[in-house]
This record gives structure tokens, sequence and C-alpha cells, in this order.
């Protein structure tokens, strides 16, 4: 144990003396959160609708002004060429074109039936899907008042209608930066506990002391406490600097118990720090381990369900990621700080998360090995 | 001068594959001497030397370093030896004190003990200045004599030195290697690498490495009779050329 604490004490003031430690701890939350939760939003509030109106008529205005109106569009262009249209849509300067055909009132009201033409823009994919999710909304909406205006309560109205009526459950404003800040304060927490704690131990190995430590009576669990625990009680902190950061910047809800984020942290960050030992042991130097890192960050970022979710990938890669760390505690801290989850709500997923520790950290021990040959 | 043997090794193998670093080696250091282990470069002392430290294990044969078997008590053979590497090994970005501090902790040292001794110890090599100095900021030979002292700190019973002076300066490696000489009146085995041969001459007995194996072991003054040369720089290149 003394010799753990005299580990601690030198790693404690190596780290600290690193000129560029604290920006990491102090500077980079605010920034990644900033700029983040601001730029990797998919909230569609001004989605530009380039109007076609070849009919101009009452009920044709009716419903550009009803899109108008919506919150989510903006009418950017109005024009009766259709070719217009589809060259600004080429160029990228619009999302969607409305095109409503001559006749189009005529033949409602002849017909009992009209058809208009939405294109939407769907090099993106989840953005095409809810233009076309919102215009579908707006379309019904005013269908249903022209039902109502052509057949005033009369008898042979067919009153039977399914009305649907939405309701926003844990986060009522749809707002996009509530959901992405507890992602985020995930990805400060992976960067210090998986990068910066293998790095340093591949520090070691690179200016060559891992010499002079393996000929002392340090044992192997000694040296990896010393090097780990620190990295883990900064990441803590970091975890908690970014809480304070995203309440207040960003008011973002915390209606679980914060003790219990506390809790799934710092196990997940055992997991975490396993890898990045294990990265440690397969790597020479700072700059290899630091490709690796990347390489596994990436994957386990893109497959986290931070910016995607989980349920529409394949489901191969939902296989994938029951093994994917930073896809249980994203799930997990939004569950816990939006929905008020309990111990037990996530009880399933802790166990998995402990699990990935006791096996990733048994695999990067085994890997460490103190004997040089 | 007394005649306990301190470190043994019969018949140690080591092999890597089918290529074998060391070829049955077989000798004995004597508590309190200095016993230079000469070699060229890929002779196999590296190899044999991590064995001694507790750092491999032997292919077979036996070695028993201070008492300690190295295939059992690696741990124990640890506590009792120091240790300074070609390499340099204090930390650069910690201070003198807290390289001190930190290497002299894991070794079991008192705070209180540590706080005397370095005191003391810095006095003598006349750095009471830069107790608050960061190591980067050292001459290389202030580090070096820093580092010997800092593998002695523990009062081991052995310090192994891994071509200590490579380098530095002709006056920092005299100064260097009288700090040795005060370290082996006290009692301290020191076993030593360097590819310096006027060095070779400092020590008390002399292994010379070929290939593996152990071509000369003896005092340099009977090495340099024995082969009817004048230096020890002579009596290595006759050595090493018959390979």
């Amino acid at each position: 144990m003394r010799t753990i604490l005299f580990i601690l004490q030198k790693e404690f003031i190596q780290v600290f003396r690193n000129r560029s430690m604290l920006p990491i701890i102090f500077v980079m939350p605010i920034i990644q959160l900033i700029v983040l939760v601001h730029a990797a939003t998919f909230e569609m509030k001004h989605i530009k609708l380039f109007v076609v109106d070849n009919d101009l008529s009452y009920t044709s205005r009716q419903l550009t002004n009803k899109f108008g109106g919506s919150p989510f569009f903006v009418i950017s262009n109005q024009s009766f060429n259709r070719k217009e249209a589809d060259d600004a849509m080429q160029n990228g300067d619009i999302d969607a074109i409305l095109s409503i055909p001559y006749n189009f009132e005529k033949t409602l009201y002849k017909e009992n039936k009209s058809d208009i033409q939405l294109i939407v823009n769907a090099i993106n994919g989840t953005s095409g899907g809810l233009i076309s999710a919102y215009s579908t909304m707006v379309i019904a909406d005013y269908n249903k008042s022209i039902v109502l205006k052509s057949f005033p309560v009369s008898k042979s109205l067919p009153t039977k209608n399914i009305n649907t009526t939405y309701s926003f459950w844990y986060n009522p404003e749809l707002n996009y930066k509530t959901f992405m800040v507890p992602g985020i304060l995930v990805l400060l927490v992976t960067i210090i506990g998986f990068i910066l704690s293998g790095m340093n131990i591949v520090r070691e190995k690179e200016i060559g002391t891992i010499e002079q430590i393996n000929v002392t009576p340090i044992k192997k669990y000694q040296f990896i406490t010393g090097k780990l625990l620190p990295f883990w009680i900064i990441a803590l902190f970091e975890l908690a600097f970014g809480l304070l950061v995203g309440k207040l910047l960003f008011h973002i809800p915390i209606v679980g118990s914060i003790w219990l984020v506390f809790l799934v942290a710092s196990v997940y960050l055992l997991v975490i720090m396993g890898v990045g030992l294990f990265v440690s042991t397969v790597t020479n130097t700072q700059q290899q381990a630091m490709l690796i890192s990347f390489f596994f960050m990436m994957i386990f970022i893109l497959m986290s369900g931070l910016f995607t979710s989980i349920e529409s990938m394949p489901s191969w890669a939902q296989q994938v990621d029951k093994i994917n760390p930073v896809a249980y505690f994203i799930r997990i801290i939004r569950m816990i700080l939006l929905k008020g989850s309990t111990f037990t709500d996530i009880l399933r997923d802790f166990l998995s998360l402990g699990f990935l520790a006791i096996i990733m950290l048994s695999l990067s021990v085994w890997r460490y090995k103190k004997r040089a040959a | 001068m007394e005649q306990t043997p301190i470190i043994t090794v019969k018949n140690l193998v080591k092999k890597f594959g089918s290529f074998v670093a060391n070829d049955n080696l077989t000798f004995n250091v004597y508590k309190g001497e200095i016993f230079g282990f000469l070699g060229a470069n890929g002779a196999g002392k590296t190899t044999a030397m991590k064995i001694l430290c507790g750092l491999s294990l032997p292919s077979s044969g036996e070695a028993n370093i201070a008492g300690y078997d190295v295939y059992k008590d690696t741990d124990k053979i640890k506590r009792n030896i120091g240790y300074m590497s070609q390499k340099f090994s204090l930390y650069e970005d910690l201070t003198v004190y807290e390289n001190i501090r930190f290497y002299a902790g894991i070794y079991g040292l008192r705070r209180k003990v540590i706080r005397e001794k370095t005191a003391l110890l810095l006095n003598k090599l006349q750095l009471d200045q830069e107790k608050d100095t960061l190591i980067k900021s050292l001459p290389l030979g202030w580090k070096q004599k820093l580092a010997f002292s800092v593998a002695i700190f523990h009062n081991p019973k052995i310090v192994f030195l891994d071509e200590p002076t490579g380098g530095v300066d002709p006056i920092t490696r005299r100064q260097f290697w009288n700090m040795i000489y005060e370290a082996a009146n006290k009692g301290v085995t020191v076993f030593v690498t360097t590819h310096y041969m006027d060095e070779a001459e400092y020590c008390n007995r002399v292994s010379i490495m070929v290939d593996g194996r152990i071509a000369a072991l003896d005092t340099p003054g009977n090495l340099k009779n024995e082969h009817n040369v004048q230096t020890m720089n002579d009596v290595f290149l006759k050595l090493a050329r018959s390979s």
C-alpha cells in the first residue's frame, strides 16, 4: 500500500506538471460541450421550402400558408417554373419542393381528392425522413380542416376519426441539447480514461524508465493501480465539472440520481481503462498508442448511439454494440439524467458493464507482463 | 579480501528459439568486489544481466543472487539489488528530491529517513542548491552521479551498472569511479558492464564474454600477463578477434 502511495504521488506530480494537462481538464469540456452541442444537431427548424404553385387558388394558397406558418418551414422561394425549383435543389439552396398542379382546387372539389407533389432532398437520410414526416403532419392537418369546411356538421359526415395528439416525453421541447449533452459528457470521460491513461503507461516505455521500474520490487498490480487511479479520479472530476457546465450553460435536466451516474461512471472507467492498458501493452511509443486508440475511439463512438440511434442499426451492428462500453454508458446516462431511471432500471446494462470491466481488466493485466522476456 | 560468493552462476543457458545468447556461463562474484563484465556488443552481456536482476528467467542452469534463487525469489532479489542502466533512468520531469523520494519510497524507506538521507547525499554531491531543480535541467554528468546515488540509496547488497558512464567526459568518469570505489569499500558488490577498457583496469576482476561464452575471467593484471600484452584493450581485442 505504501508503494502505491509513492507511485500515486509521483504520477500526480507528473500529470499536473505537464502543461497541456490543465487545459485538457478545464478547457476541453467547455469547448466540446459548446461546439458539439450546437453543431451536432438534427433538429430541423428552418427547412427551406420552394413552392411551385401552378394553381394559385384559394385552397393552394391556404396550404402554402399552412407551411409558412409552421415553425419547421420557411418558404424561401416561390415560382411557377418547376425547372427553377429543380435547379435550386441541385445547388443545395433548398431542402424540399412543394409542387401544386394546375386545377388542384377544382379537382379537389369535383372528385373529392387531388394530388400534390413533395420532393425532398434526402442526401442525409435522417433529415430527409424528418422533412417528409413534418410535411405529412402539416398536410394532414390541412386535410382535416378542408373536410370540416366542406361537410359542416352534416349527419352523413364520417365522424369516426382517429385523432392523434402528440406528447413528447422526457424531452418535451424536443431540445436536442438535452439529448446531446449527456452523450458528450461520456466522450469527455472516455478521452481521459482511455487515451490519457494508456499514453501515460507507454510514455514510461518510450523514455526507458520502465526498465528501472522493472528491477524494483514494484509489483504488477501496484504499478497498474498507481498508473490508472490518478486518471480514474481525474475523469470522475471531469464528469462532475462537465455536468456543472451542462447544467449552468445548457440547463440540462438532471431527473435521476447524480450518485447513480457516478457509480456507473466509475465502473465504466474501469472498462475503458482496461482497453487503454491493453493498447499500452501492444505498443512501444506514444504515437503508436495514439493511432490505435483513435481507431478504437472512432468505432466505439460512431457505434455508440451518440449521433445515430442504435435501434436503427443493422442487427449485426447491434450485436457488436453489446461489447461497446461507450454505447452502454451513453444509454444509461441518458436514462438517468432525462428519464430519472433508478438502479433497478439500469441494472441489466450496469451488470453488462461490470462484466466487461472484469474481462477487459484481466485481459490487459495478463498482457501486461512485468518480465521483459 | 574476503571470498564469500554473493553471486553464483552455474551452467547458465539462455536461448531465444535456436539462438543461444548465454552458453553455459559459470562464475562467482565475491562480496565487496568490483566485477567488470565486458564483451562486444551482442556478446550476451545484457541478457545475462537481465537474468541476474530477476527480469528474465534462464532456459537452464542455476543462478543465486545474494542468497536468492533466480527462478523462485525474483521479488527478494529485486529488494536486495540496485540498478542503473545506460539509458538514463531518473524522471526528467521530476525534481532531484522527487526522484529520490520516489525510488527510496518504493524500496520501503520511511519518509523521515528519506528526508534525512537526502540532505546528507545532496550535501556530499554538492547539490544542495539543486534539490528542487528538475532533472532535465541538470548536466549529464550530474545526472549520472545522481542516478548512481539513487541506485544505492536503499543500501542494496549488489548494484548492477549497465554502461554507466556512456557519453560522460573523462573528469566526470573519474569522479564516478571514485563513487564506485566508495560504495565498494562500504561492502556493496559492484557488477559493471563497460566498453571503456581503462575502466576495466579499475575492476578487481574482469570477465570477457565472446559469443555468449565467458572467454576469460581473472584480475586485469593476470589477464595482461597471460596474454602477454600491456593493456586491457589488447586483451580484449585478442580475445574478441579469436572468435
